[in-house]
């Protein structure tokens, strides 16, 4: 199977590989997909206080359709409103990285990994103000 | 240049990309120069009929088949009269099966196979469950190797055929035929062998391994692609019903006029095969040892797939946990090899041969299959090893399931969102 050159292009120099400290409450971590299926993305979001991803970090078990869907999407999200990031369609992802209709699945898991990181962030948000108004 | 020796190199492409090292030897390969010289004069100078009894042009093409015969013969220890001439090992497992199957339809309707078959023989056992028969799928164990208890237990008196592969594609592991063959006469039940990825690799002796029917591929074994063949025993005598009608060809077994360059290309093959298996398995032996220690070196949490010892020399099938395959094929595009991994076939499911034995989906995913053979060089293994651990090594940094692994936490203990 022939990649698109974007494919191959995030495969080969995959932009913000690595890890976030998920203790901290400005990281929000998500972790979708299974090992059993052949593809699982980890995805960090460092959210600053007015609500701006300021970075975002990723890796990736998987294709390279579903290592470059990931990579892409930090990219992406960077710069972003969590409300922003969380409106992403993976359709749009497939349209930009030219995916075939059999790796469609790797771009709806990108998609699901910024809403699980975002969640993540809101969740432990939530806990803080809580706390803060205790 | 009239390369006699058969060891150089596949011309490149002609472009400065050098073309990948091919490490996919069981998928097929190349047909040895010297079967193509022996194949050629058999396409436009001794062009007849081999069916034709009544010219010169027919005795020549008929003698070139028929020695061509006995070569095939010779490297399985049968008799010339006992081959039958077909487009490949598919048809001959089709053969096999639905003809022995369909002949003994209405005495005995049952019939044994095995979970790690090739598609073709799995899936004509399917087509004769469709017709009525019974069929039992005997499991393998974690080493790919079936239990002989269980065989023997399997056997019924409607049984009419026992059908185990000698070699498995995917995981090269070498099947005990002759033990098998020795439950199957005894219970006097045919014993058919798939020997497509056996025969030219390991010394084969149908008396010795009682084999009744034993499929053969051209591709295999550096011989053409379209020809393979099927041994029928002769004595006692295996009776099957053809599948192609027509005129009687192949003592009726399989009509249709033979393709005479191809059948000399087959036998050619099996020649060479056969003088040249006990060296040529020396040097496997040797190349796949060196690629395995240098990667387990290397590497951690790499795992064999199918049994150490009981396995053909030129086939490797390795998990390298924490890494999918089909990421990984991407990475190393100048090694052309297969992966078990879903991602490469049409379905999702990782390979049905893994699973098999009992690998976990997600390590079956994680699989290899390295195939070696007689134009492989030391220095392709070499470069093979470099390239792989480098791109694992890469992918495990990226990986998020190394990083847990490396934090102690048992994937398994992970509720993961199943899609």
């Amino acid at each position: 199977m022939a990649y698109s050159t974007k494919v191959v292009d995030h495969y080969e120099n995959p932009r913000n590989v690595g890890a976030l400290d998920k203790s901290d409450v400005a990281v929000g971590t998500g972790l979708v997909g299974a090992p059993a299926c052949g593809d699982v993305m980890k995805l960090q979001i460092k959210v600053s206080a007015d609500g701006i991803i300021e970075d975002a970090k990723f890796k990736t078990f998987g294709c390279g359709s579903a290592i470059a869907s990931s990579s892409l999407v930090t990219e992406w999200v960077k710069g972003k409103s969590i409300d922003e990031a969380a409106t992403i369609r993976n359709t749009e992802i497939a349209e930009h990285l030219a995916l075939p209709p059999v790796k469609i699945h790797c771009s709806v898991l990108a998609e699901d990994a910024i809403k699980a990181a975002v969640n993540d962030y809101r969740a432990k948000h939530a806990v803080g103000k809580a706390k803060a108004a205790e | 240049m009239n390369d006699m020796t058969g060891l150089q190199r596949i011309e490149r492409k002609p472009t400065n990309q050098r073309a990948p090292i091919y490490l996919d030897y069981q998928a097929t390969t190349p047909c040895d120069r010297r079967v193509v010289e022996a194949m050629l004069p058999y396409f436009s100078d001794v062009f007849g009929n081999p069916h034709s009894r009544n010219h010169d042009y027919g005795w020549a093409a008929e003698e070139a088949v028929e020695r061509a015969r006995g070569q095939i013969a010779h490297i399985i220890g049968a008799n010339e009269k006992e081959i039958i001439f077909t487009s490949g090992a598919t048809e001959s497992n089709n053969l096999a099966l639905k003809g022995v199957a369909r002949f003994h339809k209405g005495r005995k309707n049952h019939l044994i196979t095995c979970v790690t078959e090739h598609k073709c023989v799995l899936d004509s056992a399917r087509h004769l469950e469709l017709d009525g028969f019974e069929v039992t799928y005997l499991p393998v164990q974690a080493n790919g190797l079936v239990d002989l208890d269980q065989l023997r237990s399997a056997i019924t008196d409607q049984t009419v055929m026992v059908s185990i592969m000698a070699v498995n594609n995917e995981i090269g592991v070498i099947q005990p035929l002759k033990a098998i063959g020795e439950i199957c006469r005894e219970r006097k039940v045919y014993f058919h062998t798939d020997a497509a990825q056996a025969v030219g690799k390991i010394p084969l002796d149908v008396e010795d391994m009682k084999i009744d029917l034993m499929s053969i591929s051209g591709h295999k074994l550096y011989g053409p692609k379209g020809i393979g063949a099927l041994y029928v025993r002769r004595r006692p005598r295996v009776r099957l019903e053809a599948m192609i009608s027509g005129g009687g060809q192949e003592r009726g077994m399989r009509s249709g006029t033979l393709p005479t360059p191809l059948c000399v290309g087959l036998g050619e093959a099996c020649r060479i095969a056969e003088a040249e298996m006990g060296a040529e398995g020396e040097r496997l032996h040797m190349l796949s040892d060196r690629f395995y220690n240098a990667i387990m070196a290397a590497l951690p949490e790499v795992y064999l797939n199918g049994d150490r010892e009981r396995r053909i020399p030129g086939n490797l099938n390795l998990s390298f946990a924490y890494v999918e395959g089909e990421g990984l094929m991407m990475g190393i595009k100048d090694l052309a090899l297969s992966s078990g991994s879903a991602c490469t076939s049409a379905s999702l499911e990782p390979s049905y041969v893994l699973r098999a034995l009992g690998v976990d989906e997600e390590l079956a995913h994680t699989s290899l299959r390295i195939g070696l053979g007689r134009f492989t060089t030391e220095e392709e293994i070499d470069f093979a090893v470099e390239r792989i651990v480098q791109e694992v090594s890469r992918l495990r940094a990226m990986s998020p399931l190394w990083e847990l692994a490396q934090e102690g936490i048992d994937l398994k203990s992970i509720q993961w969102s199943e899609h």
